[in-house]
């Protein structure tokens, strides 16, 4: 029987391959999921083939795991995905931490020979990462459902406080990989990683967090993957290592698209610059009305949206969808601009602009759609700005000088939809709204884009 | 013969680069669905977490924390193909109907 569940798990490990593979284009994701859904069906049901004591304990975790889980998938918006996100990276390192914990008391009777080299240092490393990316990720959703300042928080010497922490959880962990029956030293060391979980995130900022959430999803992988090397289960090493990989090579975009290293985002609380940037005096702009918006929309053939994390706090993405319709059929030509960070997590904003039913062939990466702007007649920002800034381009003294950027200002003519001048997260002064060739359009973006759309069928009538 | 850890991290190298060089091609259209996929894969850990509970030696400490990481994993699970899915039908290439 043995031998039969080895078989399943290597079925169910070539499954998670394939899942992830077919992710590769929307046409075949589905498929992806469902490959995902047999492996992980496989997985249990192999499992459960040789290991069902105490099944009614597995089946009521599974019955409320289950009684949980769906709700969450159907009534969660799609807005709140990051903090969804979040959650689940905090439940699967919770996970994967308390059967890290659990296998090391109930596996004290036989320290000496179950609890011996790379086993323990397994379960130390699983511990130590499920416990602090439960906590990091138990903050990234109460910075991003907004129940904690999304500003860093930031204090003296935090690096130096937060670097010791981390070195004496570190130093009890390998205490315990060389005395594993020292089982006092246990709940400290959890504790500690527990704690190192919240002073991590806390310092890190709400536009940081696609980064961090990529960051904490690979923490979670990795931490799966050292319960494989504990268990000696392979089909848990492949899954974690997937997900590791995967939780890596997003971060790595992230940091790309931001111009930044991680030891940057982590320990760099990028909202502290806003001291040196807000000395900027009074400079003039031009404002206008959603109906000079609109008759200027209406006069261009080809318009690029620009939309940022500011549509999806707004909630504008279906007036989005109106006003695209409405310019689509007096046949305008109009894209999307889709900056690699824009919103709170990888793309966020593509999920947003389809739950809109926007087609997906309209919303262009970055660097496809770079080349497009000085083509096209009206740029409409809604609700981004640090990715629109062309001191990023020009400015060396600018903090976000290198980061790539959209060349909104590069279009003929570039309307903002902001609510006041106020500077954007990162505390910068934005040169793209003080071009003589840019319209202020003041306002919330959800209100300012449906007086848009008001304003131009009553134009064809006329 | 190779030991369990020398297997083991074996199968680590070639998983993580099997896994970079696949999530690599992923659209980044598909970013977000991706991850709540590949989170709904990594609750993996309910594997372990049977095992514990399903142990003959399972004290009453490692069935309580084996209950609540089920439960956790379950959830990821659950839930995490089902948005993955739900986010994956939005995605429409041409007009659809409303």
């Amino acid at each position: 029987m043995d031998s039969l569940v080895n078989y399943i798990y290597i079925l169910s490990g070539a499954l998670f391959i394939l899942s992830l593979k077919w992710m590769n284009s929307p046409a075949s994701a589905r498929r992806g999921v469902f490959a995902g859904e047999a492996g992980m069906l496989l997985a249990i049901g192999g499992t459960l083939i040789n290991h069902h004591q105490n099944w009614e304990w597995i089946l009521a975790a599974f019955f409320i795991g289950t009684a949980v889980g769906v709700p969450i998938a159907y009534i969660m918006p799609m807005t709140a995905v990051p903090q969804r996100t979040a959650m689940s990276h905090a439940c699967g390192a919770l996970a994967a931490a308390l059967v890290g914990t659990a296998e090391f008391y109930q596996r004290q009777p036989h320290a000496d020979t179950e609890l011996r080299g790379f086993v323990m240092v397994a379960l130390v490393i699983e511990t130590l990462l499920g416990f602090l990316t439960f906590t990091g990720s138990l903050m990234a959703m109460g910075k991003l459902q907004e129940i904690l300042p999304s500003r860093p928080i930031t204090y003296r010497n935090q690096n130096l406080i937060n670097g010791v922490l981390f070195a004496i959880a570190l130093g009890l962990g390998v205490r315990l990989v060389m005395v594993p029956t020292d089982t006092i030293l246990f709940p400290i060391f959890a504790g500690l990683s527990l704690i190192f979980g919240v002073l991590l995130i806390l310092p890190i900022g709400g536009a940081d967090m696609p980064t961090v959430i990529a960051l904490l999803n690979s923490y979670a992988g990795l931490s799966a993957c050292a319960m494989g090397f504990a268990l000696n289960n392979h089909l848990l090493v492949i899954a974690g290592a997937l997900d590791g990989s995967s939780g890596l090579i997003l971060s790595i975009i992230m940091c790309k698209a931001m111009n930044r290293s991680f030891t940057n985002v982590l320990f760099g609380a990028f909202g502290q610059l806003q001291v040196s940037a807000a000395k900027t005096e009074q400079r003039s702009y031009r404002s206008a009305s959603a109906e000079e918006a609109a008759a200027v929309l209406e006069a261009s053939s080809s318009v690029i949206i620009v939309p940022g994390y500011g549509l999806a706090v707004a909630q504008a993405q279906h007036k989005i969808r109106d006003l695209f319709d409405s310019l689509m059929k007096r046949g305008i030509d109009v894209k999307f601009a889709i900056h690699p960070v824009a919103g709170r997590m990888p793309g966020h904003m593509n999920v947003l602009l389809a739950e809109a039913d926007i087609p997906y062939d309209r919303l262009i990466e970055m660097d496809d759609i770079n080349g497009e702007f000085p083509q096209c007649d009206v740029a409409l920002v809604i609700g981004a700005n640090d990715v629109t800034n062309p001191a990023a381009r020009t400015d060396k003294s600018s903090p976000i000088y290198g980061m790539p950027i959209l060349d909104v200002d590069r279009a003929r003519t570039v309307m903002v939809i902001k609510r006041s001048m106020s500077p954007g997260f990162a505390g910068i002064d934005n040169d793209l709204y003080y071009m003589d060739k840019t319209l202020m359009l003041f306002g919330d973006a959800k209100a300012f884009v449906s007086e848009i759309v008001k304003e131009l069928p009553a134009r064809v009538g006329a | 013969m190779a030991s369990n850890l020398e297997i083991g991290l074996m199968v680590f190298m070639l998983a993580t680069f099997v896994g970079l060089e696949v999530i690599r091609k992923v659209s980044p259209l598909l970013h977000t669905p991706l991850m709540s996929l590949t989170n709904a894969i990594s609750a993996i850990s309910v594997v372990g977490a049977i095992l514990i509970i399903s142990n003959e030696e399972a004290t009453t400490l490692s069935k309580v924390l084996g209950f609540i990481a089920i439960t956790a994993a379950v959830t990821n699970i659950v839930s995490g193909f089902l948005i993955t899915d739900r986010m994956l039908k939005m995605f429409k290439k041409r007009e659809g109907k409303r």
